[in-house]
């Protein structure tokens, strides 16, 4: 495995901790939103104390993303960046009032109205974002974010076409799902009372019904949508294993949370939605903007490769020891 | 609006946004800390107080300070992706660093935060120093970036494509100590002063309340002394540009004609068409003097530079005085209130002295803002200085005005409320009487 595959892989897997981690966070804006019946606040603030603690730590895993593509794969970066501005930009709005919103909510200064108007900024915002990353996600996956044409072509055929598809679309609805999904089976565990657990346990059982009819979707528009993707789902001799294990896992996480075995549930979901984001990333290898630029095309020179390895290296060692210690400091008795 | 100047603007305004909370960022976990330490030394609740009142604040501001980077880490690349290309492979380094010292600093920012009754006073004051120790490091690490872009080195380019990179040599470039210095301080004395200032402007009304006594003594410890170095440091920065890009040094000294004992403009301004500064003061030879130590120098000015070379020239002199005059001002208060204090005289019987201090309190931010205004305008029309034009670098989308107008808007918006809710954070300060009168 060359350092451009590496470097690569840990990208996929910087999205996927971003998913699993921050991807939480976002479903907990949308059942923040959803929130309804008797123990609606309670709810509410279920969603606010699960994420309160972690969220900045979890948006490092989008900035690690970003920052690995455009010093290891430049010209993946650059091309992303020119054919996919719209969706990007309107989803660092959703990520700028969203981070905002919660910790303005929650800095215990403004009255019931105050952090009602904000509460529901974060929740729209937390609606709006996954949508638009996963759009983007599928616009690349589609193969349709090529050098921009020549100048005759329209802003419309530039910018819009290749993000705007049924696929993409379907994409951006599959993630919102999957966060949604996730929030609700880690907020299953981290409920204290019976009631509010049952409450998640059923969100929980129809978002994971909801990620099952979105992903079903989101394939069969790939047909016609995304059709190398298709081809690198289907043509590897990985596809069967890989769906197999993924509908192992799916079933997993149903029986798990319908038999209320909340551990289980929580870790065949996280291993349900890890194994669509690396079904993307396998079916689309060994290109990482289809159609035309390669892992090993679009790669900076060896010695910069070479560099952020070591220095990845170097950060796991600080950076592991130090967040076991600040869930440690979590889970402490404690003043709050 | 053109393109070009629409994607210039955005990014000036969302830097000039995340300077702000990057500055305090940098500093506020420092003054907690010092806070923490004078606690645990003296047993005084108010120090404990503080302490925690600033973590709190702090906490606020960290987030959108880490939104507002987010944005912009996405920007370079939505705005500029002909720089991206080229930089990335070269430069990129230091933005992972970045990347790790914030996740450090929000990892311990977490343990500072929930771990006031939770962990051992000894571990707790670690985790504030490394929080505070990480933030400097994320500003160190970025402006490495910016540097490299005034003092491009690390590479070799044929025919506009990257032939040979070596990041660490990238990283390592000239400009990139004496920026990353004059940075830091301006970090610390910003931030201390506007404390200090904060304080100092309830103390005049409330001479007895030891709580606003105490908290101006920690915010001065931490932003005199930087306040007093920022001047040497900017020197050193000034001398270094006078060699490495003598248009941008030109322009901040509004120089049009190359001369030897060339003098000091102080204020005036700067006629681009007639090619001479209006209005000023001129100290004789002194421009020689302080760049090269020798009256007699010959300072390279625009005439040296083609026309369409040159930055806005009004705007970066006018900047630079900006700054070095309230530099000025900021290191002179600042000599001032440590002479009061290491002759053990007591501040608050002081009404001019806290006077003085209140009026700087938005001074640091005014002569950051300005700073790099001098550092990005001055830079023009390069992004890569002498290597990729800012023309050559934006992204060819059309219609940039958009989401230019919509991040103002946004920005603009945001600012409004984080200023609301400190205030509502600060509204009610403890009263607390000074036993020693
Ligand atoms: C508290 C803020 C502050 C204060 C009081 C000063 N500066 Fe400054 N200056 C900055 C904050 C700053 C900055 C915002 O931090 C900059 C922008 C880029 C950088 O590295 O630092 C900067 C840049 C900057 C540059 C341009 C560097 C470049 O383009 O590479 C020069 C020449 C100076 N400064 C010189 C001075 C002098 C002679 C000062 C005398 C008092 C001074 N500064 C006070
Ligand atoms: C936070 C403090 C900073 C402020 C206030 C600031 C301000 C600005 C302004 C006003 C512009 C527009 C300049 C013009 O086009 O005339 C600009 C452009 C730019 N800045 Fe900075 N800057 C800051 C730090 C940085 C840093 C640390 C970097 C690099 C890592 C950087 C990279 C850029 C780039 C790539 C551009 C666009 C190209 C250009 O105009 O040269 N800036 N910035
Ligand atoms: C082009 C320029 C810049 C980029 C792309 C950028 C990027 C970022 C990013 C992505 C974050 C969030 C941390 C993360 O999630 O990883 C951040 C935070 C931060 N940045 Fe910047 N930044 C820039 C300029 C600056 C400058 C000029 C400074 C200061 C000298 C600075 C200091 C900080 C600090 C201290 C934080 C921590 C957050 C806080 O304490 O509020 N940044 N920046």
């Amino acid at each position: 495995m060359s350092a451009a595959d590496t470097l690569a892989g840990i990208v996929v897997l910087a999205l996927n901790a971003y998913v699993l981690l921050g991807g939480a966070d976002f479903g907990g804006g949308v059942w923040d939103l959803l929130a309804r019946g008797p123990r609606a606040a309670r709810q509410r603030e279920l969603v606010a104390h699960a994420i309160g603690p972690v969220w900045e730590a979890n948006h490092v895993w989008l900035i690690l993303a970003i920052v690995l593509l455009f010093t290891c794969f430049p010209a993946a970066f650059a091309r992303i960046s020119i054919a996919l501005h719209v969706p990007l930009a309107v989803m660092l709005v959703g990520v700028v009032v969203r981070g905002s919103a919660f910790t303005f909510r929650s800095s215990g200064v403004g009255d019931a109205a105050f952090e009602r108007r904000w509460g529901r900024a974060f929740a729209g915002a937390s609606l709006l974002t996954p949508v638009l990353l996963g759009v983007t996600l599928g616009a690349i996956a589609s193969g349709r974010v090529r050098e921009p044409g020549a100048g005759s072509r329209t802003f419309l055929a530039d910018y819009v076409s290749p993000w705007l598809t049924p696929f993409g679309v379907a994409v951006g609805l599959l993630t919102l799902a999957c966060f949604a999904y996730l929030a609700a089976v880690y907020l299953v565990l981290e409920a204290e009372d019976q009631d509010l657990r049952e409450d998640f346990r059923h969100r929980a059982m129809r978002s994971g019904i909801a990620v099952l009819a979105a992903a079903v979707l989101a394939l069969g528009l790939a047909g016609t949508g995304a059709p190398r993707l298709v081809d690198g789902l289907v043509r590897s001799p990985w596809a069967i294993p890989h769906v197999a294990i993924t509908a192992f896992t799916a079933t997993a996480a149903f029986a798990g949370l319908w038999r209320r075995r909340y551990g289980l549930a929580r870790v065949a979901a996280a291993a349900e939605v890890s194994l669509l984001v690396w079904g993307w990333a396998r079916a689309q290898y060994p290109y990482i903007v289809p159609p035309d630029l390669t892992v090993a095309g679009a790669a900076a020179p060896p010695i910069t490769l070479r560099l952020v390895l070591i220095g990845l290296g170097g950060g796991a060692v600080v950076l592991i020891p130090a967040l076991y210690y600040l869930f440690r400091v979590f889970k402490m008795p404690g003043d709050r | 609006m053109p393109d070009l100047l629409a994607a210039r603007a955005q990014m000036g305004v969302s830097l000039g946004f995340h300077i702000v909370f990057a500055v305090i960022g940098i500093a506020m976990p420092l003054l907690m800390v010092v806070a923490e330490v004078r606690w645990l030394r003296s047993g005084d609740t108010v120090y404990l107080e503080l302490a925690r009142r600033w973590a709190k604040g702090t906490a606020v501001l960290f987030a959108v300070g880490a939104v507002s980077g987010t944005v912009l880490s996405f920007e370079l690349g939505l705005l500029w992706p002909g720089f991206m290309e080229l930089a990335g492979p070269i430069i990129g380094i230091p933005f992972s660093l970045e990347g790790f010292a914030f996740f450090v600093e929000a990892i311990f920012l977490g343990v500072y935060l929930y771990g006031w009754t939770r962990i051992p006073a000894r571990a707790h004051v670690a985790a504030g120093v490394l929080v505070a120790v990480s933030g400097a490091l994320s500003g160190v690490f970025v402006v490495i970036v910016n540097a490299w872009m005034n003092a491009p080195t690390g590479f070799i380019l044929d025919a506009g494509r990257i032939v040979a990179v070596d990041p660490l040599a990238a990283m390592a470039n000239d400009a990139a100590f004496t920026q990353t210095l004059h940075m830091t301080l301006a970090a610390y004395s910003t931030t201390g002063l506007a404390v200090a200032g904060i304080h100092a402007w309830a103390l005049r009304r409330d001479p007895m309340n030891a709580f606003h006594l105490k908290a101006l003594k920690v915010a001065l410890f931490v932003g005199a002394p930087a306040a007093i170095l920022q001047p040497l440091a900017g020197d050193l920065a000034a001398r270094h540009v006078a060699r490495a890009q003598p248009a941008k040094f030109a322009a901040m000294e509004a120089l049009f004609v190359t001369r030897r004992g060339a003098p000091l403009t102080l204020g005036g301004w700067p006629d681009v068409e007639a090619r001479e500064t209006r209005y000023a003061i001129e100290v004789p030879r002194a421009l020689s003097l302080l760049t090269f130590h020798d009256a007699d120098a010959e300072i390279a000015a625009l005439d040296r530079v083609p026309r369409e070379d040159w930055p806005n020239v009004p705007a970066v002199h006018l900047s630079f005085q900006v700054m070095v005059a309230l530099g000025g001002y900021m290191a002179l208060v600042s000599v001032w209130a440590l002479a009061v204090l290491g002759r053990r005289r007591e501040l608050a019987g002081r009404p001019r002295l806290l006077l003085a201090l209140a009026l700087a309190t938005p001074m640091g931010f005014v002569a950051t803002e300005a700073g790099w205004m001098v550092t990005e305008l001055g830079r023009q029309p390069w992004v890569i200085q002498g290597v990729l034009r800012t023309a050559d670098a934006v992204t060819p989308m059309p219609g940039l005005v958009v989401p230019f107008a919509a991040f103002t808007l946004l920005y603009a918006f945001l600012g409004v409320v984080v200023l609301v809710i400190l205030r509502r954070l600060t509204r009610h300060t403890p009263v607390v009487l000074d036993e020693g009168r």
